[in-house]
C-alpha cells in the first residue's frame, strides 16, 4: 500500500556541506507497508520545484509513536538544497514506500558494495540482515568516509573494506578491484548487492559475473511520478525491453540490464 | 460536496464531473488506483497507444523547468492489443469514462486502432496528432490541416458509434485552422493543448538535459497558452472542447471552462500530488457554488472579453 502523508523531521544533521542525515516520522509505513532500506520516498520540495525528489531509505524501523526512516542525501540541485534547509519539527509531504529494495531473503552470505552516496541504501542490509556479510565501501576521498555511516558496516559485517579514489583512506582505487580480490579468494557468496554510480555498478556487475555470483544493482534515473505511471525513468534491458526504475526497481538483476544502452 | 450539478457532457458522453486525467500522465490507471478509487474521476485518458508496442525514447526523458517540465517519453506503450486485453478490463471496474488515446504512423494505422477500440467498447477515442516526441506521424499530422483532416476522417470511419476527439498541438501558427479542418472532417470533440516543444541545456556539460535534445513542455507554465488557445478554438468551431495544460487547481480549470472548455484534464500536477484531480474537482465545485451556479457546465464559454 502506497500512501501520501505529512512526515515530521525528527532529526537533521549535516555530515558535510553537501551531505545530510535526516530522520522522518513515517506513520506506520514500516510496520504496515513494509518500508525498508533500499526503497525510496518521493518527497515534495518547495521553492517552485514541481517534481518530487526520490530519496533512498538508508534505514527504516518500527518505533513509537511513529515508525522512523533515515534518509542520507546529497545536495545535487535546488530540490535537495531546499530539503537540506528544513528544520527539525518541519513536516514534509512524502509518498511511500516506493521501489523494491534489495532481496536478501535467501539464506547465505552476502557481499555489499557501495560507492559514495550509493552506500546509504545498503546501510540497513549491512547492519541487520540475517546472514553473514562483507562490505566494500568506496569514497572519493577520506573526508567523504563519514564514520556515522562506515561504523554501521564495520560494527556488523564480518569484514568491511574501505577504498578511496585518491588513496587517503584504505585501499587506493575503485571498489571493483577489491571485489575481484575478495571473490578470487572466496567466491562462495549468495549475491552481491551494489549501489553507486552507473560506471561502478557496471564494473562490479562484470566482476560478479566473472566469478558466477548473482548481482543485484540499484539503478538511478531521472524520475517523474515515482509510482510507475509517467514512464520517464526508463532503463533498457538486455532482452530489448524497457523497465522503469521507480516501479520495477530501483534494484534489478545485473545480468538483465543492458549496460551498453 | 457543494450542491452544484457537476455533470457535464462531452460529445454525447456524460462525465460525472468535468475532471479527466490527461493521457500519458496516468498510465492505465493501476498506479493511481492505489491512492483513490478511479470512480472519483470524470474520465481517464489512457496512456497513448500505437498499433504495435513501442519502447519509447532513451533516458533522460524528463527535465524540470521554471513552473514546468519537459518530457520526451516517445510514446512508450504495450500496443493497442495489450491495452484491450489487460488495461481496459481493469479500467472497466470503475464507474468512470474510459478515453483511449491513439497515435499512428499512417492514417490506416489510426483506422485499425479505432476499429479495435470501438469493438472493445471504450467510451471515446482521443486521436493524438500532436505528439512532439516521435518522428513518424505524431506532430506531422497535427500541423498540417489537410493531413489532420485525413486522419480524422479515417478515424471516424472506423470508430463506429464511439465519439472521436482530436488532440491538437499548440506548435502551430494558427490553431483554429487545424481545428476547423478537423471539424470539417467529422470530429466529435477537440482536446487541447498537447505539450509545447521546448529545450533545456545543462550549461556545464553543454548537453541538452533530455537525451532527445528537445521535448514537450507542460505544467503551470503553459496554462495561459492553453487558456488562450481554448478561447480561440471555442470561437472558431462548434465542437465541445476538453481543455488541458497546466491545470493544478480549481481556478485553473475554471479559467479553461470560461474560455470554452466543456471539461478539463489534469496531467503534470499529478506528479507533485496524486490527489490533484480530486482537488481540482472540489475546487471547481466550490467556485461554482460561490458564484451561485446550479451547474458547473454554466462556466463553459462564459468569459466576458473586453
Amino acid at each position: 500500500m502506497k500512501v501520501e502523508r505529512k512526515c515530521k523531521i525528527v532529526e537533521l544533521n549535516r555530515l558535510d556541506p553537501v551531505t545530510f542525515w535526516m530522520v522522518l516520522e513515517v506513520g506506520k509505513m514500516v510496520e504496515r507497508d513494509g518500508l525498508r532500506g533500499g526503497q525510496f520516498l518521493h518527497i515534495k520540495c518547495g521553492g517552485g520545484q514541481l517534481l518530487r525528489r526520490p530519496i533512498s531509505v538508508a534505514y527504516a524501523g518500527w518505533d513509537e509513536p511513529e515508525d522512523l526512516a533515515t534518509l542520507i542525501f546529497e545536495v545535487r540541485g535546488e530540490g535537495t538544497a531546499w530539503l537540506s534547509r528544513r528544520k527539525v519539527g518541519d513536516e514534509l509531504d512524502v509518498i511511500g514506500p516506493l521501489g523494491n529494495g534489495f532481496d536478501a531473503s535467501q539464506p547465505g552470505r552476502y557481499l555489499l558494495v557501495g560507492g559514495g552516496i550509493g552506500i546509504p541504501p545498503l546501510m540497513q542490509y549491512g547492519e541487520c540482515m540475517e546472514w553473514p556479510r562483507t562490505a566494500v565501501l568506496g569514497f572519493r576521498t577520506k573526508d567523504k568516509a563519514f564514520p556515522a555511516i562506515t561504523s554501521r558496516f564495520q560494527d556488523h559485517c564480518e569484514q568491511t573494506y574501505i577504498c578511496t579514489d585518491d588513496g587517503t583512506l584504505g585501499r587506493h582505487g575503485f571498489v571493483d578491484a577489491q571485489v575481484r580480490d575478495i571473490l578470487e579468494q572466496d567466491s562462495n557468496y549468495t549475491a552481491v548487492l551494489t549501489c553507486g554510480p552507473r560506471s561502478m555498478l557496471k564494473s562490479v556487475a562484470t566482476a560478479a559475473a566473472e566469478f558466477g555470483v548473482p548481482c543485484q544493482v540499484s539503478m538511478e534515473e531521472r524520475m517523474g511520478c515515482g509510482v510507475g505511471a509517467c514512464l520517464v525513468c526508463a532503463i533498457t534491458m538486455k532482452d530489448g525491453t524497457v523497465k522503469h526504475v521507480c516501479k520495477d526497481g530501483p534494484v534489478f538483476a545485473a545480468q538483465e540490464v543492458d549496460w551498453n544502452a | 460536496m457543494p450542491d452544484v450539478n457537476m455533470q457535464v457532457d462531452l460529445a454525447g458522453v456524460t462525465l460525472k464531473n468535468p475532471v479527466v486525467v490527461a493521457s500519458g500522465t496516468f498510465g492505465f490507471g493501476r498506479e493511481y488506483s492505489q491512492f483513490y478509487s478511479l470512480g472519483e474521476l470524470g474520465g481517464i485518458c489512457a496512456k497513448g497507444l500505437t498499433l504495435h508496442p513501442r519502447m519509447g525514447n532513451p533516458s533522460p526523458r524528463i527535465a524540470e523547468t521554471p513552473m514546468g517540465i519537459l518530457n520526451s517519453v516517445g510514446l512508450e506503450n504495450p500496443g493497442v492489443d495489450a491495452f484491450i486485453a489487460e488495461g481496459l478490463p481493469f479500467l472497466r471496474k470503475f464507474d468512470t469514462k474510459v478515453i483511449a488515446n491513439i497515435s499512428g504512423n499512417t492514417p490506416e494505422e489510426y483506422g485499425i486502432m479505432c476499429e479495435k477500440l470501438s469493438d472493445a467498447g471504450v467510451d471515446m477515442i482521443e486521436v493524438n496528432i500532436s505528439c512532439p516526441n516521435v518522428k513518424a506521424g505524431g506532430l506531422a499530422y497535427g500541423t498540417r490541416p489537410e493531413l489532420a483532416a485525413e486522419v480524422t476522417e479515417t478515424a471516424k470511419k472506423h470508430a463506429g458509434n464511439v465519439p472521436v476527439m482530436v488532440k491538437l498541438s499548440p506548435n502551430v501558427t494558427d490553431i483554429t485552422e487545424i481545428a476547423r479542418a478537423v471539424e470539417g472532417a467529422g470530429a466529435d470533440a477537440l482536446s487541447l493543448i498537447n505539450t509545447i516543444r521546448g529545450m533545456r541545456i545543462d550549461i556545464n556539460t553543454r548537453r541538452p538535459v533530455l537525451r532527445m535534445n528537445t521535448g514537450g513542455l507542460s505544467g503551470p507554465a503553459v496554462l495561459p497558452v492553453a487558456v488562450r488557445m481554448v478561447w480561440e478554438v471555442f470561437q472558431a468551431v462548434r465542437l465541445p472542447i476538453l481543455g488541458m495544460g497546466g491545470v493544478s487547481r480549481g481556478e485553473d480549470a475554471a479559467q479553461l471552462m470560461l474560455a470554452g472548455a466543456s471539461a478539463v484534464a489534469v496531467g503534470t500536477a499529478l506528479f507533485a500530488d496524486p490527489f490533484a484531480p480530486l482537488a481540482v474537482r472540489d475546487g471547481l465545485a466550490e467556485i461554482a457554488q460561490r458564484q451561485g451556479l446550479s451547474a458547473v457546465s454554466e462556466l463553459t464559454g462564459g468569459v466576458r472579453p473586453w
